[in-house]
């Protein structure tokens, strides 16, 4: 049944046009790394600062609403070029343990960046300015830096262990 | 240039490198992180001397982030050489390669102008809020131009599809 599906999304216009379009899968790849690696970028710069490790003078909350629509939008174009490249050759990629892992940490960082802004988010006010950052908020921070370092770790491996 | 190739080639290191190829995407893997800092970086300079952060915007506080980019740009160059010795061949003689590394010698060279501009000394008694026409003319330049290197680190199929049209 999975199988199919993936034959079939192998199959659709859209998969053929990147896979067998001139150009289609070399300029999908380039945006999607770029585009991923500028996530990477401006991501680490909250994830430091709710550790705790740079600019504890800055408020968090500045800084976070100075980062993330910029991030938002980079990780689109990220999603539907990676999306793209997916379809492609759907049967080789989700056969891949590094793809199947990258996936897997993705699911986890959205799940952290859910109970971050639930739960920790809220109290902000009080620990928006000075370095008494609460536990839960360097958790969350740790663990979306670990986590896309882990994304890019894995992403870069795919390569090497298709076919 | 195939020299050059042949003698960087011949070097040791390269030939260790060869033998442990799993250092490989490890290395790759920490020139994107690298890349991604630059960018990141930038763009938080960029956002100060643009005037368009939320509580930040003078060039003090964009200053902070000068760390941030001689790190990664330690990184970026460690890592890339170790790649070049890896593959020579296919890195020097590649065109996408050639004009990624004249897009990072612009890059580089705005990226220490910007930097320039930045200094205390500098920028004296007008370290104050909002838009300074200079350094936000140097951080766009500085952007756009590490936003081409990074694509021209995934730019071969480009250089093929052009060598393909030209002949």
């Amino acid at each position: 049944m999975f199988k199919e599906l993936m034959l079939w999304l192998e199959g659709t216009p859209l998969a053929m046009l990147v896979s067998h379009g001139q150009f289609g899968f070399g300029a999908l790849e380039m945006i999607h790394v770029t585009a991923t690696t500028f996530v990477f970028g401006m991501i680490t710069i909250v994830d430091l600062r709710l550790i705790g490790l740079v600019s504890r003078d800055a408020k968090v909350s500045d800084l976070y609403r100075d980062v993330i629509p910029l991030t938002w939008a980079a990780f689109v174009v990220a999603a539907i070029t990676g999306t793209l490249l997916f379809i492609s050759q759907a049967r080789a990629y989700s056969a891949n343990i590094a793809f199947q892992m990258k996936l897997l940490v993705l699911l986890l960082i959205g799940l952290n960046m859910l109970v971050f802004h639930r739960f920790v988010y809220r109290g902000i006010a009080k620990w928006d300015h000075g370095s008494a950052i609460p536990l839960s908020a360097r958790l969350a921070g740790a663990i979306s830096l670990v986590g896309w370092i882990a994304v890019i770790s894995c992403a870069r491996w795919i390569a090497y262990l298709m076919y | 240039m195939i020299d050059l190739v042949l003698w960087v080639a011949s070097l040791p290191i390269g030939q260790a490198l060869r033998r442990i190829s799993w250092l490989v995407p490890w290395l790759q893997v920490v020139h994107i992180l690298a890349n991604g800092v630059i960018l990141g970086a930038v763009v938080m300079i960029g956002m100060r001397v643009w005037g368009l952060s939320r509580s930040q915007a003078t060039i003090a506080m964009a200053r902070r982030f000068h760390p941030w980019i001689w790190g990664a740009l330690v990184a970026l160059t460690v890592s890339g050489v170790l790649l070049i010795f890896y593959t020579p061949r296919r890195a020097l003689l590649d065109l996408a390669f050639q004009a990624k590394m004249w897009t990072m010698v612009v890059a580089v060279a705005a990226t220490l102008a910007l930097l320039f501009v930045m200094q205390p000394e500098r920028q004296g008694a007008a370290d104050k809020a909002g838009p300074h026409r200079l350094a936000s003319l140097l951080a766009s330049l500085t952007l756009v131009l590490w936003v081409g290197v990074t694509l021209a680190g995934r730019g071969r199929w480009f250089a093929a599809m052009m060598t393909r049209m030209i002949q």
